[in-house]
């Protein structure tokens, strides 16, 4: 479970994430969304505890992330945006150096990077090095290295951005496949990709959140009962009613 | 201690995986033959020690040091692998410290292939080898705290090259502190003992003491300090500029 109360950035007189509470159980997979500078990131940044927020908190299967940290991060695996990695390793030597981290060994060492290599399709890539793949094998990387320790918890940036369309299929499979009894947490501009695997969508902007409900709910709420219009009427709509209430 | 030891070996094989290391240890190598042999006259001396060999050590670390540590943690920032690192269920201590062991065991692989000029003194004479094995120790010291210096600056950039030069700065006034130079600076305003202190805390000054032959405890716990003191800084940069 991810608690998430009253969580607010700032940077100086610039305000990332507004106060922002809402809490996400097992089972269900999350959907980010909002226009570019929403605050996204930066939330799923302060939820993996590499950010420290200005106030408010986090936890996350009943740690504080500020407080317990690392029993916070034990529990979670996580994609940061553009899925940085070390470009120098090779996967092999890359995905061993994760399960080192976290502690695998033995039978379960094996069986895990086997699971995540097979899952990802890496077998091929296994001894080249990271700088000479194409950008979707690094994605598909990053998520191997998210997925390793099995977590109950995934934090995925962005998972399909920049990916083909066959490899974005494979990646909203993957993520379907394993949100059974986990949560997971995605943040995306794609809508199609929340109406395909989220159960929950919660839209935010200026750091806000404008709406939280089912795919489908939100995507009644346009007219047409297109998702894509339900977004830009209520980030655009509500984004403008925030200006008010701020300029009143 | 176990995570510590897992960040050492990436980072001590990444540096490896890249030309770095070798590059370095062969300018190295090749520096410190050309300033015993030559500018130091090994050979004109007709002493069977190494002094002149460990006499240019400081002064080839200060260009050479600054380039090892200059990527610890301004490449993490650039390529964003920092977030990555950091999410991971390690305290930032064990970053910290596993990276900079790796850049201190770089430099101690290269000054230990330094060997062949040890057997050389040996072969032509019969030095105090137990001198020897002291001026190596202060060698590894001075290396490590100017080490400990560059991830500081290290960490407080993502551009490397910044990191280089402002390194080299801190560098050169942290081994040049006891001279009149940086003294002179200090002379006529400030108090006696503010000027003992400044003189006092020169790498120059105690790799001296130490590479006579004399290890002294206060000379090891001067570098202990240094390189405690940095790191801290290190970790403090780190947090309070994560974002960038």
């Amino acid at each position: 479970m991810i608690e998430i109360s009253h969580l607010s950035k700032r940077y100086g007189p610039l305000t990332a994430v507004d106060d922002l509470s809402f809490t996400v159980q097992a089972g269900e997979v999350l959907g980010f969304l909002g226009p570019n500078g929403a605050g996204k990131s930066t939330t799923m940044k302060m939820i993996t505890g590499f950010l420290a927020p200005t106030s408010g908190s986090v936890r996350v299967c009943g740690h504080d992330v500020e407080s317990a940290p690392l029993a916070a991060k034990s529990c979670m695996g996580y994609l940061p945006e553009g899925a940085p990695l070390y470009a120098e390793m090779s996967v092999r030597a890359f995905l061993e150096f994760i399960a080192d981290v976290r502690g695998l060994e033995g039978e379960r060492r094996r069986a895990r990077l086997d699971d995540v290599v097979a899952r990802l399709g890496l077998q091929s890539v296994l001894e080249q090095v990271i700088e000479t793949l194409s950008k979707g094998y690094k994605r598909r990387v990053g998520l191997a290295q998210a997925l390793l320790h099995d977590p109950q918890v995934l934090i995925l940036d962005e998972p399909t951005d920049g990916l083909d369309p066959n490899q974005k299929h494979e990646v909203r499979e993957l993520i379907s496949a394993m949100s059974k009894d986990k949560i997971i947490v995605i943040s995306t501009h794609i809508l199609e990709e929340v109406e395909a695997v989220c159960s929950r969508a919660i839209i935010i902007a200026q750091g806000r959140i404008l709406a939280d409900d089912t795919p489908k709910a939100l995507a009644r709420r346009a007219p047409s009962g297109k998702l894509e219009d339900a977004f830009r009427q209520i980030t655009l709509h509500g984004g403008a009613k925030l200006k008010e209430a701020v300029n009143a | 201690m176990r995570n510590t030891l897992v960040l050492f070996r990436r980072e001590f094989a990444s540096y490896f995986a890249t030309p770095l290391a070798l590059v370095f240890i062969v300018i190295f190598l090749a520096f410190a033959g050309l300033f015993t042999f030559f500018l130091g006259g090994f050979y004109e001396r007709g002493q069977a020690d190494l002094q002149p060999f460990f006499n240019y050590h400081p002064w080839l670390y200060l260009f050479l040091m600054p380039a090892l540590s200059m990527r610890l943690w301004a490449e993490e920032r650039k390529s964003g692998t920092i977030e990555l690192l950091m999410t991971l269920p390690i305290t930032p201590w064990q970053a910290v410290i596993g990276k900079y062991l790796a850049a201190w065991a770089v430099a101690g692989l290269a000054l230990v292939l330094t060997f062949p000029t040890w057997i050389t003194v040996n072969y032509l004479g019969d030095p105090d080898n137990g001198a020897i094995l002291a001026a190596y120790i202060g060698s590894f010291l001075v290396a490590g705290g100017l080490l400990a210096i560059g991830a500081c600056f290290s960490a407080a950039t993502r551009n490397q090259v910044i990191a280089f030069i402002v390194t080299v700065v801190a560098c050169f006034l942290f081994l040049l502190s006891g001279f009149s130079l940086v003294l002179n600076a200090f002379q006529g305003w400030a108090p006696q003992p503010v000027i003992d202190a400044v003189a006092s805390l020169s790498f120059l000054t105690h790799f001296a003491a130490i590479a006579k032959g004399v290890i002294d405890i206060r000379d090891l716990l001067y570098f202990a300090t240094v390189i405690a003191v940095w790191l801290a800084a290190t970790a403090i940069v780190l947090d309070l500029k994560k974002a960038d």
